[in-house]
């Protein structure tokens, strides 16, 4: 009986993903009990369009938890890059509007690694302050381009909200960005010193690791992950607004959470965050199914978090 | 003397910048007085109680972000029971909210000792529970306040006995400040169990060898920062006269100025009183930015810009100071 425990517990400790997997089955079955008939291929295809944007900036809070620091501009980074793009494209065209987009995106991912990296500011703090900073120029840009109008273009309506045989189109986008996370985080140096910085800093700068340029390039890239999100996310909601991603900041990181990555670094992956932002979204049908009062819904979903995380890291962590 | 100066330079360093800042609005708006600073410190007062909260659950080697949802439960629990209640059944009222307050606090610290989960992930998740709370007990802006409790923050300091002008320039909401830090933190500090905050917060295990209860003391920071989070809330229904079940801008705030005060995040290091003197300088930029007729939204940028531009010459002098 202990043998079999301590096997089960060895299994879970090598394949962390299982249990989400699990659980995330668990829910979808239970979801089919509750209301049978919900679950089905439309029903799907709707839960995986909702949950891709909060797994795309999930993975700038994977990536950026992995080595023990966490991005909570990314929200308003996909906001501006959106709403930068939508009030272009009438006056320049949407290729210009798209890469001034991206650079704004990659100019803000670039404070957040000047700060980190060089004036070793706690990543917590940069990325509030460059978020604050962010949403103030977005108020402020806003009043000069009221009048030119908005437009997405095409393409971004078809990736964000088309569907192609009963799957959505951000498919397209989305698997090969989780594909080459994925590859990139065991397979390229980048994504092993991330986990070396993460484990122990002093250890992996002694060994040789530049760790203020693996934070630079680590900041960035979550900037212009959130930028390419913005893009997406805005094809998908259809109506450009200040506040546009802003509600993703804290579900992105209890989605990385939930997914196992651990907040001080040196643990977990994406795959277990594109899971965990999975399981969010079916939560929340869920509790949208219960008929329950707002605050109800909120308390339980905070509720199951907590409880997930703390099964999830007892399981894990058990020697 | 030279050590006491050395220990706080941190915080003297701001209050010259927040004498600066009074000098400078003095002369952006020459009749700038006593109402000014009046509705500066009243519009400050939830904000300041709130980074009192954060800072001690900092200096306790924690984080706090379910503290602006706290503080909605308080303000609508108070908003709401006061309504209809005559004066003595308000006190009790405020009373009970306190409690109220801390018994939140406990349950965050406790979940957080007893679960082993990180500070952030369980109080990102009691974000949304308290938040829930609070719209459960009220849906929409209600309730009410005690004529007597408004009247307790708006306006000048009278005393029986000296003339009204040599007073009356004081608001009372500074003096509600200093009241609550005097109660909550003074005894807390001179004792032992402020010196175990700093001590988990500076090194939990060195902590917990020198025979320290580890988790109680947490529990315990928690459960202050819950009782300030309370008069956070009490703040904001005492200066609106009503409850407001959707979370303020306290939290962002809250780190902005624990952070901008000197209190390293972390734990172990910095006091209140830093704290305190960087939310009413954080004001005083907003308000002399307004005075001068700066679009509002640049003054969102203004201020994110301050936090980062002062954090980064905070950890540049950090590192200055270890090198031999």
């Amino acid at each position: 009986m202990t043998s079999t425990l301590s096997r089960l517990a060895r299994l879970l400790r090598d394949r962390p993903i299982l249990p989400l997997v699990l659980l995330l089955l668990a829910l979808v079955g239970l979801l089919q009990i509750m209301n049978p008939g919900v679950v089905n291929l439309l029903w799907f295809g709707n839960a995986l369009k909702i949950a891709i944007p909060l797994a795309m900036i999930g993975g700038c809070q994977t990536l950026t938890m992995l080595t023990g620091g966490i991005d909570l501009s990314a929200g308003t980074v996909a906001t501006i890059s959106a709403f930068v793009m939508v009030t272009l494209v009438p006056l320049i065209g949407a290729p210009e509007a798209i890469a001034i987009a991206l650079a704004c995106a990659l100019v803000a991912g670039l404070v957040n690694g000047f700060g980190v990296a060089i004036a070793r500011v706690h990543p917590l703090i940069m990325t509030l302050g460059t978020g604050l900073i962010g949403n103030g120029c977005l108020l402020v840009y806003q009043r000069y381009v009221i009048a030119t109008g908005t437009r997405i273009p095409d393409f971004l309506l078809w990736l964000g909200t088309g569907k192609t045989w009963g799957l959505p189109n951000g498919l397209a986008l989305f698997v090969p960005f989780a594909a080459a996370l994925i590859w990139s985080q065991y397979r390229t140096g980048f994504g092993r010193l991330l986990y070396a910085i993460g484990s122990n800093e002093p250890a992996a700068r002694l060994s040789g690791v530049r760790s203020w340029q693996v934070y630079f390039s680590l900041y960035a890239r979550s900037g212009m992950i959130a930028g390419v999100t913005g893009l997406l996310y805005i094809g998908q909601v259809k109506s450009p607004s200040l506040s546009l991603a802003l509600p993703l900041d804290l579900p992105s990181v209890a989605a990385a959470v939930v997914g196992g990555t651990s907040i001080f670094g040196g643990r977990g992956g994406y795959g277990g965050t594109i899971v965990g932002a999975l399981i969010l979204t079916v939560l929340t049908t869920m509790l949208t199914l219960l008929h329950l009062p707002e605050g109800a819904r909120r308390i339980l979903f905070g509720l199951i978090i907590l409880a997930v995380t703390a099964v999830y890291i007892r399981l894990t962590d058990q020697s | 003397m030279s050590r006491l100066l050395a220990n706080n330079a941190w915080a003297l360093g701001l209050a010259g910048l927040l004498a600066v800042l009074l000098i400078a609005t003095k002369f952006i708006q020459p009749d700038f007085g006593v109402s000014g600073l009046d509705s500066l410190a009243r519009a400050g007062l939830p904000f300041a109680l709130a980074t009192l909260g954060m800072a001690v659950v900092v200096i306790a080697g924690g984080i706090d972000l379910s503290l602006a949802a706290m503080m909605a439960v308080s303000s609508v629990t108070a908003a709401v029971m006061m309504q209809g209640a005559g004066d003595g059944g308000a006190a009790a009222v405020v009373g009970f909210v306190l409690v109220l307050g801390m018994a939140m606090g406990a349950v965050n610290g406790t979940l957080v000792v007893v679960t082993k989960v990180p500070d952030i992930v369980v109080t990102l998740a009691m974000l949304y529970v308290w938040a829930g709370v609070a719209l459960l007990i009220l849906n929409a802006p209600g309730g009410a306040a005690a004529p007597w409790l408004r009247e307790l923050i708006v306006g000048g300091v009278t005393l029986p006995g000296l003339p009204e002008a040599a007073t009356n320039w004081l608001p009372k909401s500074l003096i509600f400040l200093v009241i609550s830090l005097g109660v909550i933190w003074l005894p807390i500090r001179g004792t032992k169990l402020g010196l175990m905050f700093y001590a988990i917060g500076s090194d939990a295990l060195a902590a917990f060898r020198s025979g320290v209860p580890v988790g109680r003391t947490k529990i315990a920071a928690y459960a202050v920062t819950g009782l300030f989070a309370a008069l956070g809330g009490l703040a904001v229904t005492m200066s609106t006269g009503i409850g407001e079940p959707i979370p303020g801008p306290y939290l962002l705030a809250s780190v902005a100025a624990v952070v901008l005060g000197g209190v390293t995040l972390g734990g172990g290091r910095g006091g209140l009183i830093g704290p305190i003197v960087a939310v009413f300088v954080l004001r005083l930029v907003r308000m002399d930015l307004t005075l001068m007729a700066v679009d509002p939204n640049v003054t969102t940028i203004v201020e994110g810009s301050i936090m980062v531009a002062v954090v980064m010459f905070g950890a540049v002098m950090a590192q200055r100071g270890r090198r031999p």
